[in-house]
């Protein structure tokens, strides 16, 4: 009796929440999309992660990608931006209480094209956010264009063959010091859930580039941005567990030897079990060496590509107060009468 | 038998002139004239003279021309005005053109180097040996330049009889007390003046006299004053990008939030300054923070408010408090970037695609631009709307004597604002559930939570796209509709709310004159000369839009209304008429743009040349 209760009732976390409370609304987006697959780890990461909903704010710009934050964590604030322009309205907004979590939602076309300034301006401040990336390679709200991340010499059906080189959305983030890159596959389910389990830990900008094949324009099986292809190309870095501060690694989780540790700012690890290559993600020129090699071989290299949890965030740079911004009341935001008196005596 | 030079300008003889005249200073773009031009402005009005100065400057960083205007006038009409009593010809690339603009028995007092000849028999000259005063003292090369300069400050001292005390305390406010600096400049101002009482014979009529008309006043430009009164409005993020003639109000919240926003209990800072990649990213910046409880403000110019248009549409229809200073300078395109204008008034109103209209104030003094550097910040967040300050280059980058700031007489408005206890007061009261975008109140405005606010309802989805009062996408034509109208009725409610007109009769007016900003010393002196002239004229100073009932009823109680404004097209003019059509055959338009500041002489002869027709 008592064992049929506790089937029934959900499991909590230790937020005492249950994971239907970071659901969000209904997709529109197609079915089989891998944008949809990316929204469900999102939920189960912040689940796992005993995140409290309403301690995240979400963003977005415009594209496919960017109506994703409706999708998931309908307890938490968003704000569904400009094409390109999410960077700078996340930095200004994460500015009125510096204890919530950032996430925000982008595309190739949003990221890569319009908004690669502020994409690259939001890392180089190091401002702490979680930025995903759902990369297809093409722009689907607009039915099927190119995007600055296709292939060069794609076909696609009513645009002929695309004329320019992609731009590597990792490598941008690398070179403009970038604290944490990753890149992963929306076919690769648990890779995505730890990667951005451990990108909430990161305190600093968290890049997240996630092939996503767009099931209706864009999934040509020998397209790089497609579920055959990934599948079949994928090379993974290293197998990677997040493990929060709280929990003990034990040892036949993972055999001495074969693994790497990173700690994060908030006490949390990323467990990096060797594969076949030897991989140190702290070392960013071995990070630039492999997105090289990726590129030349046609390999699609997924992992934690580059961390430097040491380096200070844009918050460090600025004096502020504990309580947050929004929340100092009106009458310690004006200065007194005597102070505008001397103003008034210096001129 | 033909006289010469010197005997024809002893032969004339000058009218005494004190306290009203011109000075116009010649030099070359950084050569350091800005410290020289500004202790004499500040010791003049240090002295209680009424004094105003125009930095007429090149976008150059060193070496193109470059001229300063002070205006000296006992009775306070601080216009520009475009003849010369005296000049101070510091660059030879110009001093033929520079003689022409001096009035007879005006004074051109020049450095000797300059072999140009004077063409001119009715005025008095005055060579200046700069080089070799230079020279003689003890200044390291390097700033010797720069320090030539200070050769005029003093020769200039003593033609005019401007105390030299006065100097000195200028100095120490220009400086801000740095001894080292001070002494230096000082000891080649009062060699200089010493130089000029043993080798000058004063000729000229002109001189400056101590009175009693500065009581009240500072001297300070527009944008520090936008920054201050920011700053006692209670800012707490701005976002901006450098961009003449804005800069220098963002740099001033750089220099004095340090000193009067650190919270008085932990010393931390109350306001976040960012200096963003672009005016793109700046305005998202500042959308960001007002849309998450931040008094959040940016500052720009032309070329950054059209790039500001997007996210500024955004704001307006997901109804985000913001303010944007825009410090006008002329255009279309880069156009002249160092010159004042009134041209982005009918741009800046509709400033976004689709059906957007924005709350304009336009300060008419640096006064005013404090009063609503505060203000506002309040009228952003009761109103949950973009607020755009129509400044310009001529408040923003010259220093005016101005009145004293006043303290905000109303307290900090966080508007309709809800926490955790405030949503379930409201849902109380109105006994139904809150939604973003319901009009509770009737007023078009309704109430707004925002990020970290964990009440269970409080959290919602702001977008660009269509929705419903509860913040819901929706593509329903009636829901489109009923919000876009909604939005409206918000305009209506701003009216009355926003800063009056300030208007000003003279008995028996026959026409009325209407204008905006810094166009109001050349007008109150226009109406002045008018009424010389016999025409009587009432001037109502618009300072916000959408427009205020009195402005309407002034022009309805006058036969002719002229609009005064500096651009081609007439823009205020514009808007009124848009507002008013039935009015708009009593309106006139005024309107000139060169990239100066309207003289009070053509303001007077455009209005009498229109009177006669």
């Amino acid at each position: 009796m008592v064992d049929q209760v506790q089937a029934v009732k959900p499991s909590l976390n230790l937020a005492g929440l249950s994971r239907s409370d970071y659901r969000g609304s209904p997709s529109t987006l197609c079915q089989g999309c891998g944008h949809n697959s990316i929204a469900n780890q999102i939920i189960s990461a912040c689940y796992e992660l005993n995140i409290i909903p309403d301690n995240v704010v979400k963003f977005s710009g415009i594209g496919c990608s960017s109506k994703s934050p409706t999708y998931f964590l309908n307890r938490a604030f968003g704000f569904n931006g400009l094409h390109g322009r999410m960077p700078s309205l996340a930095l200004g907004a994460m500015f009125a209480d510096t204890s919530l979590k950032g996430i925000g939602i982008s595309g190739d076309g949003d990221t890569a094209s319009i908004g690669l300034g502020q994409f690259k301006h939001m890392v180089r401040r190091n401002l702490p956010f979680v930025y995903i990336i759902e990369n297809n390679g093409v722009y689907g709200l607009t039915k099927g264009q190119f995007s600055a991340t296709s292939e060069k010499d794609l076909h696609l059906k009513r645009q002929g063959v695309n004329p320019y080189s992609p731009i590597d959305i990792c490598m941008e983030a690398l070179a403009s010091n970038a604290t944490f890159v990753a890149r992963s596959f929306a076919g690769d389910p648990k890779q995505v859930k730890e990667l951005i389990k451990a990108a909430f830990s990161h305190d600093g900008i968290a890049i997240l580039d996630i092939i996503s094949p767009c099931v209706t324009f864009h999934n040509q099986e020998n397209s790089l941005h497609s579920y055959v292809w990934g599948k079949e190309h994928e090379i993974q870095l290293h197998e990677l567990s997040y493990v929060a501060p709280r929990d003990e690694i034990t040892v036949e989780d993972f055999e001495e030897g074969t693994t790497r540790e990173v700690y994060l700012h908030d006490g949390s690890q990323i467990v990096l079990k060797k594969l076949e290559k030897d991989y140190d993600p702290t070392d960013r020129w071995q990070a630039f060496r492999i997105l090289e090699a990726a590129q030349k071989n046609n390999w699609l290299v997924t992992g934690l590509i580059y961390v430097d949890p040491t380096q200070p965030t844009m918050f460090d740079a600025y004096d502020l107060p504990e309580t947050p911004l929004n929340r100092i009341s009106a009458d310690k935001l004006r200065p007194s009468r005597g102070m505008l008196d001397q103003i008034n005596e210096s001129f | 038998m033909e006289q010469t030079l010197t005997e024809r300008i002893a032969s004339i003889h000058p009218a005494k002139v004190v306290n009203d005249f011109c000075i116009t200073f010649s030099t070359v773009n950084g050569s350091g004239s800005a410290t020289a031009n500004n202790v004499l402005l500040r010791a003049l009005f240090k002295m209680g003279i009424p004094v105003s100065g125009k930095n007429i400057f090149p976008s150059n960083i060193q070496g193109l021309p470059t001229w300063y205007t002070i205006r000296v006038n006992k009775d306070g009409f601080l216009a520009r005005v475009e003849r010369d009593d005296i000049v101070v010809a510091m660059n030879p690339a110009t001093f033929t053109n520079e003689i022409g603009y001096l009035v007879p028995g005006g004074v051109l007092l020049y450095s000797d180097d300059i072999k140009t000849p004077v063409t001119r028999q009715d005025i008095f000259a005055y060579p200046m040996p700069v080089k070799k005063i230079t020279r003689e003292m003890d200044v390291p090369p390097n700033l010797r330049d720069y320090i030539a300069n200070m050769v005029y400050v003093g020769v200039l001292a003593h033609l005019l009889g401007i105390d030299l005390d006065k100097i000195h305390q200028a100095l120490d406010a220009h400086f801000k007390g740095k001894q080292k600096a001070i002494n230096s400049n000082y000891t080649v101002i009062e060699a200089s003046a010493k130089w000029a009482a043993a080798n000058l014979v004063k000729r000229d009529g002109y001189s400056v006299e101590p009175m009693n008309g500065t009581e009240g006043y500072i001297l300070t430009d527009g944008n520090t004053a936008g920054a201050l009164g920011a700053i006692f409005g209670g800012v707490q993020f701005s976002a901006w990008y450098p961009i003449t003639p804005a800069s220098s109000l963002s740099e001033s919240l750089n220099e004095y939030l340090p000193a009067l926003r650190k919270d008085a209990e932990t010393g931390k800072a109350t306001c976040a300054v960012v200096q963003a990649e672009d005016e793109l990213a700046a305005i998202g910046m500042v959308v960001g923070a007002g849309w998450a409880g931040l008094r959040s403000m940016t500052s720009t110019s032309g070329p950054g408010l059209s790039l500001m248009s997007e996210y500024l549409g955004l704001a307006y229809y997901t109804e985000v408090p913001l303010v944007v200073w825009n410090v006008q300078r002329v255009g279309p395109s880069t156009g002249l970037p160092t010159r004042t204008a009134q041209c982005d008034i009918t741009s800046t109103y509709f400033i976004s695609h689709g059906d957007t209209e924005f709350v304009l104030l336009f300060p008419g003094s640096v006064s005013e631009c404090f009063e609503f550097g505060w203000k506002a910040l309040d009228l952003a967040e009761v109103l949950q709307t973009p607020v755009i300050v129509m400044s310009d280059l001529d408040f923003g980058m010259n220093e005016w004597m101005t009145k004293k700031f006043e303290y905000p007489d109303t307290p900090v408005n966080r508007g309709k604002i809800l926490w955790e206890e405030d949503l379930d007061k409201i849902q109380e009261r109105f006994k139904e559930e809150w939604g973003r975008y319901k009009d509770l109140d009737g007023d078009g405005i309704p109430y707004r939570t925002v990020a970290g606010n964990h009440h269970p309802r409080a959290a919602y989805l702001t977008r660009g796209t269509g929705h419903d009062e509860m913040a819901r996408y929706s593509e329903e034509p009636d829901v489109w509709e009923r919000g876009l109208k909604r939005l409206g009725v918000k305009f209506q409610t701003a009216r009355p709310i926003l800063p009056k007109p300030v208007i000003h009769t003279m008995v028996d007016a026959s026409v009325g004159i209407i204008a905006c900003g810094s166009t109001d010393p050349a007008v109150e002196e226009a109406r002045m000369m008018l009424a010389k002239a016999g025409l009587k004229t009432d001037y109502c100073r618009v300072r916000s839009l959408p427009l205020d009932q009195e402005v309407v009823d002034f022009i309805a109680a006058h036969e002719r209304t002229y609009v005064v404004e500096i651009n081609r097209d007439g823009q205020l003019k514009q808007i009124i008429t848009l507002e008013i059509p039935h009015l708009c055959t009593q309106l006139h338009q005024v309107s000139h743009i060169d990239g100066m500041p309207l003289s009070a002489r053509w303001v007077k002869d455009q209005i009498l040349a229109q009177e006669e027709k």
